[in-house]
């Protein structure tokens, strides 16, 4: 069970915003993490604590492929993210690097900034502490549990190389 | 039910005779691309796989031109990863600065993406080659390193919007403005995990320049591909590049479709992206209001030589405004040489502008062109983020290379149309 207070923002939150650019001559995960969102919320990394828990409106990550991005957000200490919808690389990117995230437009419009959120990643319930709703977040595909139950891609492609 | 063009290439690539929109397919792979901010990721994802080595040294592409020449020690450092591990696998397709161009250009050009290819590449833009009849998708650095292993991917088989475009095109309408415009119909998120497929009597005029540059934008709707179908323009183009065989495809007149949308190009204006949106997409003669720092004409979605020809018609014998600063990005090397003969780059130095070597540079506000507070370019690159070019406070303006050109001398957005 993941837990922890909401940082809520808009739709079409962009890769270039969750990771800027100039700071992409790094891969480290603390480094980048140390600047995820300041672009569009200044206050994010100085706020966000282990746990804390991302929604958004629509097309959550459009943009680049960086997968800096999940990196940054995951490494900044979010367990989850919670949006209407995800630009497909970020969701493909956010599988691959063990970044939850679930659709659920009825949850982003009944939680707000600073609720604190319980999201049951088994069965996908998200409940708002805060105000007692709960709502159900779209189950992933089975090919995508799989991936997510060995452990991301990488495991996936190992299993594969052996054989 | 018929298939479309990009069911069909799928199907073709994971030996089934169809594939229906949503089914999970695992795909063979002809090419695999990477650059210097993406495949160091994928390069310690990949050791950790316990490969012995790629799946193809000749399917593998890996292009240092974001941060290069290099722009800082950290990034001198990136691309020494994608050096050590091309020299190590013994990579065919590694490009060094001096023969290296922006990836989405190059890779064309030198014919290692071909019609009917799948491709992947740990770049956003890499749906450019749908201009060339071949499916091809941006992915992350997990997924590039994979299938530097494998030689496969998994996809979910997209649902497909086709975009009939129709009429004569006016002057100074170009690819870029069809692309920017339908993005402003349709919003950044209008074609989210979809095909789309651009179609009709326009796109069979338009050249492969003008192609590429539409495939180069389908992810800014959030596209999952852009494609076109093969033509005798990009036999012309592909013939004398190919050095493998290769295969047409067609959508086939009964092929399904989630939307169709048709777009009259005879009364369109040349369009300008107001930031902080590729959406927000205006008739130029709505932008003369806006005063300009910085123009750029360049980067994977306009750096090709068709584009500088546009560029320096306009140029010639006119100056870059005294409070602009024009940066001309030819794309490739075979690009830069080819604007040096045809007289190109002397019409941008006499202009006033500085010609680079090619570079992602500014285009993600990298080096080569970063924005001060408050300032302002325009730009033919394909973002107009937040922060996209430098600071949080400049502005993107995204428009064609003839708008660019135009509105780097008269100081401020316009057309071509209203120079002396």
């Amino acid at each position: 069970m993941l837990k922890g207070k909401v940082h809520k923002y808009g739709s079409n939150v962009d890769t270039d915003v969750i990771i800027p650019a100039r700071y992409l001559n790094t891969t480290d995960p603390a480094e980048l993490a140390s600047h995820c969102m300041e672009d569009i919320d200044a206050d994010f990394v100085k706020t966000v604590e282990p746990g804390d828990i991302i929604v958004a409106e629509d097309n959550f990550g459009c943009g680049s492929s960086r997968e800096h991005a999940p990196i940054a957000i995951k490494a900044s200490g979010i367990s989850c993210v919670v949006a209407n919808t995800f630009a497909r690389i970020f969701y493909r990117n956010s599988l691959n690097t063990g970044l939850p995230i679930l659709e659920c437009p009825e949850a982003v419009a009944g939680i707000g900034r600073g609720d604190t959120v319980e999201v049951d990643l088994g069965t996908g319930k998200i409940t708002n502490v805060t105000t007692g709703a709960s709502f159900q977040a779209k189950p992933f595909p089975p090919f995508m549990r799989e991936l997510i139950e060995v452990g991301g891609l990488v495991n996936y492609a190992k299993a594969k190389v052996g054989e | 039910m018929g298939q479309t063009i990009t069911q069909k290439i799928l199907a073709a690539h994971c030996g089934k005779e169809a594939v229906e929109p949503g089914e999970l397919v695992n795909a063979r792979l002809d090419m695999v691309l990477g650059n210097d901010i993406t495949a160091p990721i994928a390069i310690a994802e990949f050791a950790k796989i316990g490969a012995e080595t790629v799946f193809d040294k000749d399917r593998v592409a890996l292009v240092p031109d974001h941060s290069t020449p290099n722009k800082d020690i950290k990034s001198a450092q990136l691309v020494k990863i994608l050096r050590d591990f091309a020299r190590l696998h013994n990579i065919t397709n590694f490009f060094e600065i001096g023969k290296m161009g922006i990836e989405h250009t190059l890779l064309p050009d030198e014919g290692l993406v071909l019609p009917g290819d799948a491709i992947i590449g740990a770049d956003s833009h890499t749906c450019t080659y749908g201009a060339l009849g071949a499916f091809s998708t941006g992915v992350g650095s997990t997924d590039l390193a994979c299938a530097m292993a494998l030689g496969e991917t998994w996809f979910k088989v997209p649902e497909a919007i086709k975009f009939i475009y129709y009429g004569k095109m006016p002057k100074w309408v170009s690819g870029k403005d069809l692309i920017l415009y339908t993005i402003g119909k349709i919003g950044v998120d209008g074609a989210l995990y979809s095909t789309m497929e651009f179609t009709g009597e326009t796109i069979s005029e338009l050249d492969m320049a003008g192609r590429f540059t539409m495939c180069n934008m389908a992810i800014e709707a959030g596209g999952k591909n852009g494609i076109i179908e093969p033509d005798e323009k990009t036999l012309a183009y592909v013939n004398p590049r190919a050095k493998r065989e290769f295969k047409l495809y067609k959508s086939d007149p009964d092929a399904a479709y989630k939307d169709v949308i048709e777009i009259d190009v005879s009364k369109l204006e040349p369009i300008v992206s107001f930031p902080h949106l590729p959406e927000n997409a205006r008739p130029i003669s709505e932008a003369a209001h806006i005063k300009l720092d910085q123009s750029v004409i360049g980067s994977c979605t306009n750096g090709r030589i068709e584009d500088l020809r546009v560029a320096a018609g306009i140029l010639k014998g006119r100056k870059v405004h005294p409070d602009v600063r024009l940066i001309v990005i030819p794309a490739t090397q075979e690009i830069y040489l080819q604007s040096i003969k045809e007289g190109l780059t002397e019409i941008f130095v006499e202009a006033g502008g500085a010609v680079s070597t090619p570079t992602c540079g500014p285009c993600l506000g990298g080096h080569m062109g970063v924005l001060a507070e408050g300032e302002r370019a325009v730009a033919t690159t394909n973002r107009n983020f937040v922060g996209r070019m430098g600071h949080t406070k400049s502005e993107v303006y995204l428009a064609s290379p003839a708008i660019a050109a135009a509105s780097a001398v008269l100081g401020r957005l316009g057309s071509p149309e209203e120079l002396s």
